[in-house]
């Protein structure tokens, strides 16, 4: 059990669209595609960072993402125009992490890994390292939805309920840091944006609730994982782009069947 | 004892003093409306007696155990959410089935509840919003400008609903809005505020104070038929203020405004002091 790098690759896929199923969704409805790009990117700084200090990878690209996610939010609720400011922040962050890491003795082999992902050395330990992450993410989400969503809806609303929408938005923010974290390996610092909206995308168009759409991106993100590494395996393409392209293709069909249906 | 007071309440936003010394009252089941020109701070009222803005000065002082069904201004709801009446009547407290759709049914559209919130017309959107706010069993209803976007009959027909409301559940409610004619008719108090409370009363008195008369003009005695509509008032509206949006000023700038021209006057001289 394991021993195979497939199945290990494949449960690695599967666990880590437990979380970017329903964090996805939320990255979809609060308009956090390029804040995802930000955070991400910021993972190569992390690598970059955590291998000069002799650290675990994980370890520092889960403090950089963080840091950048904080960032980010502090801004975006001070009223920055976000989408000039994420753009400086993500590219920013991704030049910085690429420069730094170009210091870095030997690490420019592994480059390519981070970037794009490497799914199919996923070791054991790095299997428990998603798994954990993405369980810790679902719960999170599973604990907070009512609220998440209330606040998502329109704050002014969450408020007079008695919540506290900058809870909530902290709550998502540390959410994607640790998808970041964990989605690393498997798909790269480029594609884990990706793979938070593509598959909430493709949801979108089959669902009536949030709880449908949720539930239905983290199965296409699933699907998309396995039918990615088998495209991967058949014809040698790279696994980590092969699943996005594969969650792209789930987009295209969902988008042709709800347009059929509402014909 | 009353559900919510204000005891000289300043909000100050981005450095501006949007509100000054605002002391204010609601009693159990009466219905209170806050009118203002554009800009005279009256979302910026409502959002700081929910608690939303935190006061500069003074405080608010809310009755142990306050139950508060907020409608807010405008409900933007992302076309990326899918979500049905149903759906957004649980958030963010779930609630039963069976309540839920006597809450619908009392708000007259019993059978939205499978439909996309997106895919309501505006009056239906509103009502869904106040069902929501219902099942709350408030003794307080808050409305930002509940009835904005909706055509004429529609606002009476709104409003009517809020006084049914109102006599079934005996909940106390305070609104806003720009619009002087049906919502004063629909009133038991009328607040009139442009940064600071100017007067207030019950409609027939607000409508005769002169401090009323210099923000909104004379054509205002219009203001106790509920369906009548009268455009005379609306060239007065915008004084040093944004402009209203009634959007047919030119033409109705004419004749008989001398003496409200010179009651605003001496309204601008009583805001400078």
């Amino acid at each position: 059990m394991l021993d195979d790098f497939l199945l290990r690759a494949g449960l690695a896929g599967v666990g880590l669209s437990l979380a970017t199923g329903p964090l996805g969704a939320f990255v979809v409805w609060r308009r956090m595609a390029y804040f995802g790009d930000a955070t991400a990117h910021a993972a190569i700084l992390g690598v970059a960072l955590a291998l000069a200090a002799d650290l675990p990878v994980g370890f520092g690209t889960l403090a950089v993402a963080l840091v950048m996610a904080l960032l980010v939010s502090t801004l975006a609720a001070r009223g920055w125009a976000m989408d000039t400011t994420l753009g400086v922040l993500a590219h920013a962050a991704l030049a910085l992490g690429l420069v730094a890491i170009s210091f870095v003795p030997g690490a420019r082999v592994d480059l390519q890994a981070y970037l794009f992902g490497d799914i199919l050395a996923v070791s054991r330990a790095d299997l428990g390292f998603v798994w954990g992450g993405a369980v810790a993410v679902l719960a999170l989400l599973v604990w907070r939805w009512q609220a998440l969503l209330t606040a998502t809806l329109n704050t002014d609303l969450a408020h007079a309920s008695g919540l506290n929408p900058d809870r909530e938005r902290l709550i998502l923010t540390l959410a994607l840091a640790l998808v970041v974290a964990v989605a690393l390996k498997v798909v790269g610092a480029l594609l884990i944006a990706a793979l938070l909206i593509i598959p909430a995308a493709a949801a979108r168009g089959l669902s009536r609730t949030p709880e449908t759409m949720a539930v239905l991106a983290t199965l296409i993100g699933a699907g998309a994982s396995l039918g990615g590494l088998q495209m991967s395996l058949a014809w040698d393409t790279p696994a980590g782009p092969s699943i996005i392209a594969a969650a792209a293709l789930a987009f295209a069909l969902s988008a042709v069947f709800g347009k059929m249906r509402r014909a | 004892m009353s559900l919510l007071a204000a005891r000289h309440l300043c909000v100050t936003l981005s450095g501006r003093e949007v509100l000054h010394d605002v002391s204010l009252s609601i009693a159990p089941g009466e219905i209170v409306t806050i009118v203002g020109p554009n800009g005279s701070g009256k979302s910026t009222l409502l959002r700081a007696l929910l608690g939303i803005l935190p006061p500069a000065k003074g405080a608010v002082q809310r009755k142990a155990g306050l139950r508060i069904g907020y409608v807010p201004q405008r409900l933007q709801i992302d076309p990326t959410l899918p979500l049905t009446a149903r759906r957004f009547l649980s958030l963010p407290v779930r609630r039963p089935d069976a309540e839920a759709q006597a809450a619908l049914a009392r708000c007259g559209v019993p059978d939205v509840a499978g439909q996309q919130m997106t895919g309501l017309s505006g009056g239906q959107f509103q009502r869904v919003l106040l069902a929501r706010a219902l099942l709350n069993a408030p003794d307080l209803l808050i409305l930002d400008e509940p009835t904005q976007g909706l055509d004429q009959p529609g606002e009476a027909a709104f409003y009517r609903l809020i006084d049914e409301v109102r006599r079934d559940t005996g909940a106390a409610v305070l609104m806003v809005s720009h619009d002087l004619h049906v919502v004063m008719s629909a009133s038991d108090r009328v607040i009139c505020l442009n940064g600071h409370i100017c007067c207030e009363g019950t409609p027939r008195v607000v409508s005769n104070a002169p401090e009323y008369r210099a923000l909104f003009g004379l054509g205002t005695q219009g203001a106790l038929a509920l369906y009548q509509h009268d455009h005379d008032h609306d060239h007065l509206h915008d004084h040093d203020h944004q402009h209203h949006d009634h959007g047919h000023h030119d033409g109705h700038g004419h004749g008989p405004a001398t003496p409200a021209r010179q009651a605003r006057g001496t309204a601008e001289h009583d805001h400078a002091g």
